[in-house]
């Protein structure tokens, strides 16, 4: 495991309130940068509601966010990921329309910072910098693994590879902070295990991952802390190894009687 | 002076409300905002005044008989243009852009079949003689509107509340799936909906054309205008604000003729179509429509 | 300006038919003004409304101050682009049906306002403008403007277009300035309208108020409808033949506005899902 150094970001009683239902309640938590961190809970706990809090789709109804010291509360989505955060969807949003290779250039738009007049005249500068930008998007491609997909239409590919797409796509911003909302969802145990693998790669380059997800055994071998949600509020947060044993989560996922039993079962055993 | 403009103000504002509600009734079941309004209104005048020319009727069944010939047309061209595009789940813009060009196809052809003269209604029609109410003269013609506004308003209210056809359009309004699984025949309800808009927007016309005695080809585009600015005042979707805010428009409106100068009225209208979208684009009292920029 | 000597034939050809041939070349770019604005997803129907500031701002620039004609188009392209930002910040908030009223609206209040404004001409309008839009001018202009566009739309202007209309949400996470390019692309349109104004105005020499109203908004848009906005070239190829078409069937001619509300009511039922040349959203924003 990598080193893990100071809080990249921080949640600070981040809560939203929808008319009649309270999504997401007073949530506090930090992310060490260079660390994988999961968020995990039953359906409904809230987790998605948090993550676009994250990316800046939803303002939150009280709380603040902070990158990297700064705070974020209040910048709108693309501003958020020209300062480094990334994200895929829960249920792939790819441009079907594109070819991948657009797909992944879209997401380097926060750094391609040649004005519009210039990339119109195709200046030198414009054109250098579409030509980087078409070599890093292969770059990325190969990283996970579809560069020969390149200059397929999106919306041809398989699931799994479309999942691939759109990390990579995330990953065009040169992200501190990339945001995962159930990646490995819908895939079989051999994509699943890729995509782990592609993980500890993105790890190994420093990057810190954010994820949500139900796959317990995906989310234990990976992770170096987990945050447990339930109904919006955070009920447990530590190692994998504390989250597991938890009579709180397990309560959580399998109801009170069934915990009880688990938990005396220990006891005796 | 000021009562008797505030009294034209309300019988200006009843039928801009009359027709806003048929807009906003359409958007809240239908979710589209139908620019064929336009459309019925003129069709709604010129079938009651034809049938008085023509056929002789008198204005109470060539009234009734131009509203419901509105209705039914509208129903009509719902089927046409419109439920094409519900079965093909065609993007929201696509209704949209199939009604601008209904209204542009339409109102042209009437034009030309027609022709683009003013036509009025027989001098005898309309007794001339004002009643004095006090500070006010008041013409019987206006008190038939006023009236007629408010019956409608009030069928059209008993008929969604407490009918059964009306409980299945609320329905159809809150979830068309839901309400279709429930056994509410969806097509039925749209059709009514389609029908009593018409029905509204027909009787505007008439009532318009009454008010001014003026009926003409066009006389739909500029109702149809005025109503943009009601809903977009009133809140889209809101039948409150809907008739609040055609009476706050009919109010501008005669003011700002009496006051001002006539040629100015349209601008002060469109004026305050702006400064709403500005500064309260929910209108007074709509649901938050605004998305995250 | 741009004394290129034309050949005999079009010379002739010109003086008999040039207002159509100007038409089909203003027409054009009044369908790349919807081009951009469609091509992001958005309604906005005031190319009528600014083409006529554009049309009037040069009308009046070219007859009581005499400034010269590059100047006048410039001008006349950079008001109308002033009233778009003014109208555009606090629509593209909303939904889209907001933004077609308001561009609307929009074109209904400068109506009133030339009607009764005697320094305009009111009803009368303005005549007597001298014939400054001459065939290289509006031809020219018109390739230069489509040049220009198909090469944005190859570059990564073009994919943060095709981003935003296919997925608003997913665009602005990946980094893209969605409100900032939806204003921009509605100042944009707004320019070119402005700019086909102008040069309509000086080569029809008469503008009047009610030339840039609700009609004349929807028969733009169905330039588009008919052309489809896959590419930019369709509005251009719709207004070709929605400008000619009336002119080459004669009966068709008292018929135009009919006609143009037809084609759009047929092509929006027929082709619906790939009406607009693109596909359905596959996500609602």
């Amino acid at each position: 495991m990598n080193s893990i150094g100071e809080p990249l970001l921080k949640i600070d009683g981040l809560t939203r309130r929808f008319t009649g239902l309270l999504a997401v309640d007073s949530v506090s938590f930090e992310i060490a940068s260079g660390s994988v961190h999961a968020v995990i809970g039953p359906n409904g706990a809230g987790k998605t509601t948090l993550f676009n809090m994250i990316s800046g789709l939803l303002p939150p109804t009280e709380g603040r966010l902070f990158l990297g010291g700064a705070e974020i509360t209040r910048l709108r989505p693309n501003i958020r990921a020209a300062l480094g955060i990334g994200r895929t969807f829960q249920n792939i949003r790819i441009f079907g329309d594109m070819t991948v290779l657009e797909n992944v250039m879209t997401g380097m738009q926060p750094r391609l910072g040649v004005s519009i007049v210039a990339t119109i005249l195709r200046t030198r500068r414009g054109r250098e910098e579409e030509r980087a930008a078409q070599a890093k998007g292969r770059e990325l491609l190969r990283l996970v693994g579809i560069e020969d997909f390149a200059d397929r239409i999106a919306s041809t590919l398989s699931y799994g590879d479309q999942r691939r797409l759109e990390i990579a796509r995330a990953l065009g911003g040169d992200p501190k902070l990339l945001l995962l909302d159930e990646p490995a969802a819908g895939m079989n145990p051999t994509e699943t295990a890729a995509l782990g693998t592609l993980l500890q790669q993105l790890r190994g380059t420093g990057l810190t991952i954010l994820l949500v997800e139900h796959d317990m055994g995906f989310v234990m071998g990976l992770c170096d802390r987990i945050t447990v949600l339930n109904f919006g509020r955070k009920i447990a947060e530590g190692p994998p190894t504390a989250i597991r044993s938890d009579p709180k989560v397990i309560e959580a996922y399998l109801g009170k009687r069934v915990a009880e039993r688990l938990m005396a079962e220990r006891a005796s055993a | 002076m000021l009562a008797q403009q505030l009294f034209n103000a309300l019988v200006l504002g009843s039928v801009y409300a009359l027709f806003a509600l048929g807009f906003t009734l359409t958007f809240g079941v239908l979710r589209i905002i139908n620019l064929m309004y336009g459309f019925y209104v003129t069709c709604g005048a010129f079938m009651a005044l034809l049938a008085v020319t023509q056929a002789g009727l008198p204005l109470p069944a060539a009234a009734l008989l131009g509203a419901v010939g509105a209705g039914l047309t509208a129903v009509v061209c719902d089927y046409v243009l419109l439920a094409p595009l519900r079965r093909s789940r065609a993007p929201e813009l696509s209704s949209l852009i199939v009604t601008l060009g209904g209204v542009l196809l339409l109102n042209n052809l009437m034009t030309i079949a027609f022709g683009a003269e003013v036509r009025r209604f027989p001098a005898t029609l309309l007794s001339q003689s004002a009643i004095a109410l006090g500070p006010i003269d008041v013409s019987p013609i206006q008190l038939v509107i006023v009236a007629v506004v408010m019956v409608i308003v009030v069928a059209l209210f008993l008929f969604i509340e407490r009918t059964r056809l009306g409980a299945g359009i609320r329905a159809v309004a809150e979830n068309p799936e839901a309400a279709a699984l429930m056994g509410v025949n969806v097509g039925a309800s749209l059709a009514t909906v389609s029908f009593a808009a018409g029905i509204l927007s027909g009787a505007a016309g008439i009532l318009i054309g009454l008010n001014f005695n003026a009926v003409h080809a066009f006389m739909g585009e500029s109702l149809l205008l005025r109503g943009f600015v009601v809903i977009i005042l009133g809140g889209l979707g809101d039948i409150r604000g809907a008739l609040i805010a055609g009476l706050v428009l009919g109010f501008i409106e005669v003011m700002t003729a009496g006051y001002i100068s006539s040629g100015y009225k349209d601008a002060f209208s469109f004026a305050a179509l702006v400064l709403t979208l500005w500064f309260r684009p929910v209108g007074l009292f709509g649901k938050s429509v605004a998305k995250r920029a | 300006m741009f004394d290129i000597t034309l050949p005999l034939w079009l010379d002739d050809f010109l003086w008999a038919y040039g207002s159509v041939v100007y038409g089909l070349g203003v027409n054009a770019i009044l369908g790349l003004s919807m081009y951009v604005v469609l091509a992001l997803g958005q309604l906005s129907l005031g190319q009528a409304a600014f083409m006529g500031i554009g049309a009037y701002t040069s009308a009046l620039l070219t007859l009581k101050l005499g400034v010269p004609f590059p100047l006048v188009l410039i001008a006349a392209m950079i008001l109308p682009a002033l009233a778009a930002f003014v109208i555009g910040i606090p629509t593209l908030r909303l939904t889209g049906v907001y933004l077609a009223i308001a561009t609307i609206g929009l074109a209904e209040v400068l109506r009133v306002v030339y009607l009764n404004t005697d320094a305009v001409g009111g009803a009368m309008g303005l005549s007597g403008i001298p014939e400054k839009a001459s065939f290289p001018v509006i031809f020219g202009l018109l390739l230069v403007v489509l040049v220009g566009l198909l090469l944005a739309l190859r570059s990564k202007v073009g994919r943060a277009f095709e981003a935003i209309r296919e997925d608003e949400d997913a665009a602005r996470v990946v980094g893209i300035n969605v409100w900032g390019y939806k204003l921009g692309a509605i100042v944009v349109s707004a320019a070119l309208a402005g700019l086909a104004g102008a040069l309509n105005a000086h080569y029809s020499s008469f503008i009047g108020p009610n030339e840039y109203g609700f009609e004349t908004a929807v028969s733009i848009l169905s330039f588009a409808v008919l052309g489809g906005v896959s590419t930019p070239l369709g509005p251009v190829l719709g207004a070709f033949v929605l400008t000619a078409l009336p002119e080459v069937l004669r009966p068709l001619h008292d018929f135009r506005l009919v006609f143009n509300g037809l084609i759009i009511v047929l092509v929006v039922i027929f082709l619906p899902k790939g009406m607009l040349g693109f596909h359905v959203r596959r996500r609602a924003s």
